[in-house]
């Protein structure tokens, strides 16, 4: 009886007929029995050591990040912005209607992850920087020549004490502010102008659950660039169509006026 | 992606199990499983759908596992007699002694025994995801499981064996 047949019947992977022959074989051969039977306690005692694990809670540590099933494709949300920017959403108020609309398409986008809410972070400043800064008659809700109460206001409403940055040195005079709805609660909205008309605002929203701190990135959205960053629970974008180089001088007078 | 995910978590318990018993204790365990499944999960591309996800899973931890061992050799000491544990007078297993036994077996034997005994993988897939012929998966179970009697009764195991501290 060869050896490989011997450790294959321990292991049940014998041909019926085969198994027979072997079983005839440790009939004859009590020494052989003992062996192949202490083979197959072995097997026994293994499952017996080690199945509970089986059924162990597994550590989380051992888990890898579940991919984001609310994540829509990146192609569907490049069309959405096409879409958007197509239908004269920068720089037109049929745009704050289309966003709805947008976001309703976008399924779990409310209830997505960290990395998706900063992904929106820009594209709502920027939504909102279109939206508001034509504005002739009513771009703020409380103006400049009110400031101390327009602070008082947003700091009461998003739950921290705001500080418009001065930006007179980069040209750019406060304009006054307006309280926005956010994904995840109030957004403040700064809004500031130069000499020659230039708009620039500076988005600051609320709620943000990455619990991390970002550096700066960078987002255009049609032909308003956008700053961005996370500060603890805010978000901060600045936006401006202004080119990328000019508008980071901008965002680094911002932040550093912004650091407590 | 999320179908993979959940298949890839589908195998973790097997994955804890095997390399819990290869490893001989939990915390070195886990730290197999979770390189095992970084590793994987980021080259999850290459993976067949075709393919069994679980065997894939264990020549990755395979390959791990062999890494390490060259990386750090573990002690070794020649086997004396006060390392043995004591003859199973009564002829019954006892579970723990089995467990010490299973540690004093060159990793190559242990490997195979725990892939064809505990995982019940069939010879060829084991000798396919080993990379080594199919004979010598069944001699080195041959060994494994006579090495593991002798230790468990109290006789001197077949030469070369060294004990694993």
């Amino acid at each position: 009886m060869n050896e490989a047949e011997l450790q294959a019947w321990v292991d049940g992977r014998l041909p019926p007929d085969r198994q027979a022959a072997v079983e005839r074989y440790l009939a004859d051969h009590p020494a052989e029995a003992a062996r192949l039977q202490a083979y197959c306690e072995q097997n026994a005692t293994l499952h017996a050591l080690f199945d509970d694990l089986l059924d162990a809670e597994v550590p989380r540590k051992l888990v890898p990040p579940r991919p984001d099933a609310s994540k829509p494709a990146w192609p569907r949300m490049a069309a959405m912005l096409v879409v958007a920017v197509g239908a004269g959403l920068i720089g037109g108020t049929a745009g704050w209607t289309l966003r709805g609309a947008g976001t309703e398409s976008g399924g779990g986008l409310a209830a997505s992850g960290a990395s998706q809410a900063l992904a929106a972070l820009p594209r709502q400043a920027a939504i909102a920087h279109a939206v508001y800064t034509p504005e002739v008659k009513h771009p703020v809700e409380v103006g400049a020549d009110q400031q101390q109460h327009l602070v008082a206001w947003l700091s009461k409403r998003l739950g921290k004490q705001l500080r418009p940055p001065q930006l007179a040195r980069q040209g750019f005079e406060l304009v006054g502010g307006r309280l926005l709805p956010g994904d995840n609660g109030p957004v403040a909205q700064f809004m500031y102008a130069d000499t020659g008309g230039q708009r620039l605002t500076l988005y600051v929203s609320s709620g943000q659950k990455q619990n991390r701190d970002t550096g700066f990135r960078f987002a255009q959205e049609g032909n308003v660039g956008v700053f961005y960053w996370i500060d603890g629970s805010f978000g901060y974008a600045l936006s401006a169509a202004v080119g990328k180089k000019e508008l980071s001088q901008i965002a680094n007078a911002v932040y550093e006026q912004l650091q407590p | 992606m999320q179908e993979l995910h959940e298949r890839l978590l589908a195998c973790l318990p097997r994955l804890r199990r095997y390399a819990r018993a290869l490893t001989g204790d939990s915390a070195s365990a886990d730290d197999l499983v979770q390189d095992t499944v970084e590793r994987g999960w980021s080259r999850i591309g290459q993976w067949r759908p075709d393919g069994d996800m679980r065997a894939w899973l264990f020549g990755i931890m395979h390959n791990l596992h062999i890494d390490q061992l060259r990386r750090a050799p573990p002690p070794c000491v020649e086997l004396e007699d006060g390392d043995l544990p004591a003859a199973a007078s009564t002829g019954s297993l006892d579970m723990r002694d089995l467990e010490r036994a299973l540690q004093q077996l060159p990793s190559a034997q242990r490997e195979v025994l725990l892939l064809v005994a505990l995982e019940e993988m069939r010879y060829e897939d084991v000798a396919a995801m080993l990379d080594i012929p199919i004979g010598t998966v069944m001699s080195r179970l041959s060994r494994a499981r006579e090495n593991l009697r002798r230790l468990m009764t109290g006789q001197a195991p077949a030469a070369t064996l060294k004990v694993v501290k």
